[in-house]
C-alpha cells in the first residue's frame, strides 16, 4: 500500500500525527490509517478545554468498516477542535494532513514527550513491521 | 424479477381501498377531540387489497434468506432452521399461554424449560442454567453482573477490571463497560491465540474476570485455555466463556470442563432459530455452583415430593433481566433441536461445521491468503489481497458475490485482520453447494485479473446495482421525501439504462 509520511511530522505508533513546533500542536491521523480505515463516515472531538494525557483516547473515527479511537501522542490541553469535520469527515481522507487535522493542542511537557514519539522513516518502519505480523 | 419495486407511496391512489365497511346503521359516536391526530394524514397510501399483497409479496421475494440460498457469514452461525421447531413452537398449547398462567396449568411448558436447563448444563459441564437472557449481549451483560455480586459478597469490591482479548467481539468490552468494569485489553499472539505473557502482566488484585470467546473470533480454538484459565484462577479472577461459537466443540469439549465458571449460550445461533433480522434470541446462561445464587430468575425447579414444575428466583438473584420467562419460544426451538439430534448428532453438528469450513480454506488458500495458517475451527477468516490484482478489495469481492447468486461473508471484521473476508458455511450446506461457493470465489480472482471494473461495478444483477453506503452514512436520508426518491431513481436509471446485465455462468 502506497502512502505518504510528511518528514516534518512526528507519529505515534498508533498512527497519529502531531506538528513538532510552536505554542500549539496540531494533530490528526496519518495517511496509512485513514487509507486503512477507508471511507471516514464521522468523527468524535473533544470538547476545546479538556486536558489530555498521553496515550489517552479523546476522539473517534468511524468509517464503513469500523470505528477507531484516536489517541493524544502528547500531554496537554486542547485548545482547537476541527469542527468542519463534523459536517464534511471525508476531508480526513481527502487532506488528512491539512484540512483533514483532529485537534489542536497545548503541551504540557513536549520536550519529554517527542522522545517517544517516531520520525516519518521510524514510523514507516513500524508500519511495515505491523503489516508483516498479518 | 429485477426490476425496481418502488415505495408503497407511489403505488398510492386517491379513493382506492382494501376493505369496503358496510353502511353505519347506528348512530355515530364521536371520538373524544384530544385522542384526535392533528398532524398531517395526507400522503397515507391508498390501495386495493391485490395491490398491497403483490407489493409486499415481491419484496419478500427479493429477500436473500438461508431457504433461498447459502448465507455464509462468519460469526453469525446461518445454519438451517428444521422447519419441524416451527410446527412445535406453534403448538397452540405454547403459542397461547398467558405468561401469567398460574404455574400449575404451565406444567407441560415448565417440563420444557426444566429439560432445556438441566440439557444445557449438559452440554457445557456447568451445574445451573438461567433461560432469562434475550440474546447473547444480554447474557454477557448478566455474567459480569454476576462476578461483580460474587467479588462484593466475598469482600472484594476492589476487583473491577474485566480482560478482554483483541480479537474479542465488540459486545465483551462493552458489557464490561456498561457493567462500570474497566476494560483491559489482552494481546493475541502470532498463532491466535491469547498471549500468556501480556496476560499475566495485566492480571492483579483488580481483576475480576476475563472474557474469553473459544473457538474465538478468528474461527481459532485457544490451545492454552487451560492455563489462561489457570493464570485467571491464580490471581483470583472469573472466567467468562462466551458460548457464540459453542457450535463448534458440542459433545467435544465442555467449556466448564476447562476452567470456565460462567458462560452464555446463544440458543438462536447454536441450537438454530431463524435469526439475523433482529428477530428474538436467547442467551441462556450458565454457571458453577458457587455463582448459582446470583443467577437471574425466575428459574425452573423440579419439586420431587409433588413432582410438580415451579418457578423459583435464587437468594442473591442480580434480578430479572427481561420480562415473564425469557423468550420462550426460542427455549422451545432449542429444545426440539437438541431432543431430535441427541448427543451423537450434536458431536456430528460440530464435527461437521468444522470439516466444512476447513474444506473450504485448504480450497481458497492458494488465492485468498488465511489470516492465520492453522486448522481452524467452524469458521475461516481470509484475507481478500489477491496477489494478481491487488486493485481488488474485499468489498469488491463481496459484492461479486451476489451476481453469483451468494449472501456474501461476513467483511472487514475481526478488524485485527486486514480485509478480512470471514466465512462460516455451517453443518447444514452440502458439498455440492460449498463447491460452488469456492468456484464463485475462484473465478472472481481470474476476474479481478481480467478486468477490475467487473468487480468494482458488481453486484450488476441486484435491482439497485452496488449501493452507495458511503453516502448513506455520511448524508442519510432518513425520512420518505417524494421529490428525492423521484432524484435518486432518474439518476439511477440514467446510469444504468444501457446495459443487460446477466448473472455470470459457470
Amino acid at each position: 500500500m502506497a502512502y505518504t509520511t510528511p518528514d516534518n511530522l512526528l507519529y505515534a505508533r498508533t498512527h497519529e500525527w502531531v506538528t513538532t513546533d510552536g505554542e500549539e500542536l496540531t494533530i490528526g491521523v496519518s495517511d496509512y490509517a485513514q487509507q486503512a480505515l477507508g471511507d471516514v463516515v464521522f468523527v468524535e472531538l473533544p470538547d476545546v478545554g479538556q486536558k489530555l494525557s498521553k496515550g489517552q483516547m479523546f476522539g473517534v473515527v468511524e468509517s464503513v468498516k469500523a470505528a477507531s479511537d484516536v489517541y493524544a501522542p502528547v500531554n496537554g490541553e486542547v485548545v482547537a477542535v476541527n469542527e468542519a469535520l463534523l459536517d464534511a469527515p471525508e476531508t480526513l481522507n481527502s487532506s488528512m494532513y491539512e484540512e483533514g487535522w483532529l485537534v489542536k493542542i497545548r503541551p504540557s511537557n513536549f520536550a519529554e514527550d517527542r522522545a517517544t514519539l517516531l520520525d516519518a522513516a521510524a514510523y514507516e518502519k513500524h508500519v511495515a513491521d505491523e503489516a508483516s505480523k498479518h | 424479477m429485477n426490476t425496481f419495486e418502488p415505495p408503497i407511496f407511489e403505488l398510492s391512489g386517491p379513493g382506492k381501498c382494501g376493505v369496503n365497511l358496510p353502511t353505519v346503521d347506528v348512530p355515530l359516536a364521536e371520538l373524544p377531540q384530544e385522542l384526535l391526530r392533528t398532524d398531517d394524514l395526507a400522503g397515507f397510501p391508498e390501495l386495493s387489497e391485490t395491490e398491497v399483497t403483490r407489493h409486499f409479496t415481491r419484496i419478500s421475494q427479493r429477500n436473500f434468506c438461508i431457504d433461498t440460498g447459502m448465507y455464509p457469514l462468519g460469526s453469525c452461525t446461518m445454519k438451517y432452521n428444521p422447519k419441524v421447531h416451527e410446527a412445535a413452537a406453534r403448538l397452540p398449547g405454547f403459542a397461547a399461554l398467558h405468561p401469567l398462567t398460574d404455574p400449575a396449568h404451565a406444567q407441560g411448558a415448565l417440563w420444557i424449560m426444566e429439560q432445556l436447563q438441566s440439557m444445557l448444563a449438559e452440554i457445557s459441564g456447568f451445574d445451573a442454567v438461567s433461560l432469562q437472557p434475550a440474546a447473547g449481549a444480554q447474557g454477557e451483560f448478566t455474567g459480569i453482573l454476576v462476578f461483580r455480586a460474587y467479588h462484593h459478597a466475598q469482600g472484594d469490591p476492589e476487583r473491577v477490571e474485566v480482560l478482554c482479548p483483541d480479537s474479542a467481539h465488540g459486545t465483551n468490552p462493552a458489557t464490561a463497560a456498561m457493567v462500570g468494569m474497566r476494560v483491559v485489553e489482552v494481546k493475541t499472539d502470532h498463532n491466535g491465540n491469547v498471549d500468556l505473557d501480556d496476560l499475566q502482566s495485566k492480571l492483579g488484585p483488580r481483576t475480576a474476570g476475563l472474557m474469553l470467546t473459544n473457538p474465538n473470533t478468528l474461527g481459532l480454538f485457544d490451545e492454552h485455555v487451560q492455563q489462561v484459565a489457570e493464570l485467571v484462577h491464580g490471581a483470583g479472577g472469573l472466567m467468562y466463556g462466551d458460548g457464540a461459537n459453542f457450535n463448534a466443540i458440542l459433545g467435544i469439549v465442555r467449556p466448564g470442563d476447562v476452567g470456565f465458571d460462567f458462560m452464555h449460550y446463544n440458543l438462536h445461533k447454536t441450537f438454530t432459530t431463524p435469526h439475523g433480522g433482529g428477530g428474538p434470541g436467547c442467551g441462556a446462561v450458565g454457571c458453577k455452583t458457587f455463582l448459582e445464587d446470583y443467577l437471574p430468575g425466575p428459574r425452573v425447579c423440579h419439586v420431587i415430593d409433588s413432582d410438580k414444575f415451579e418457578l423459583f428466583t435464587p437468594p442473591h438473584s442480580i434480578g430479572r433481566l427481561k420480562a415473564f420467562h425469557g423468550n420462550f419460544g426460542m427455549i422451545i426451538r432449542a429444545w426440539v433441536y437438541i431432543r431430535t439430534l441427541g448427543a451423537a448428532g450434536l458431536r456430528e453438528v460440530s464435527e461437521n461445521a468444522v470439516l466444512n469450513a476447513n474444506y473450504l480454506r485448504v480450497k481458497l488458500q492458494d488465492l485468498y491468503p488465511v489470516a492465520y495458517d492453522r486448522t481452524c475451527m467452524h469458521e475461516v477468516v481470509l484475507k481478500g489481497q489477491l496477489r494478481d490484482a491487488p486493485a481488488a478489495k474485499t468489498l469488491d469481492i463481496a459484492k461479486r458475490l451476489i451476481d453469483y447468486g451468494f449472501h456474501p461473508p461476513t467483511v472487514y471484521f475481526p478488524i485485527s485482520v486486514p480485509e478480512a473476508i470471514m466465512i462460516e458455511p455451517t453443518e447444514t450446506e452440502s458439498k455440492r453447494n460449498m463447491d460452488a461457493f469456492i468456484v464463485a470465489m475462484r473465478q472472481i480472482v481470474a476476474e479481478a485479473v481480467e478486468d477490475i471494473t467487473i468487480l468494482k461495478q458488481a453486484p450488476t444483477t441486484a435491482p439497485l446495482r452496488r449501493l452507495d453506503e458511503v453516502g448513506a452514512a455520511r448524508k442519510p436520508i432518513l425520512k420518505y421525501d417524494p421529490v428525492k426518491f423521484q432524484e435518486l431513481r432518474r439518476s439511477h436509471a440514467a446510469a444504468t439504462s444501457d446495459e443487460q446485465p446477466e448473472r455470470p455462468t459457470y
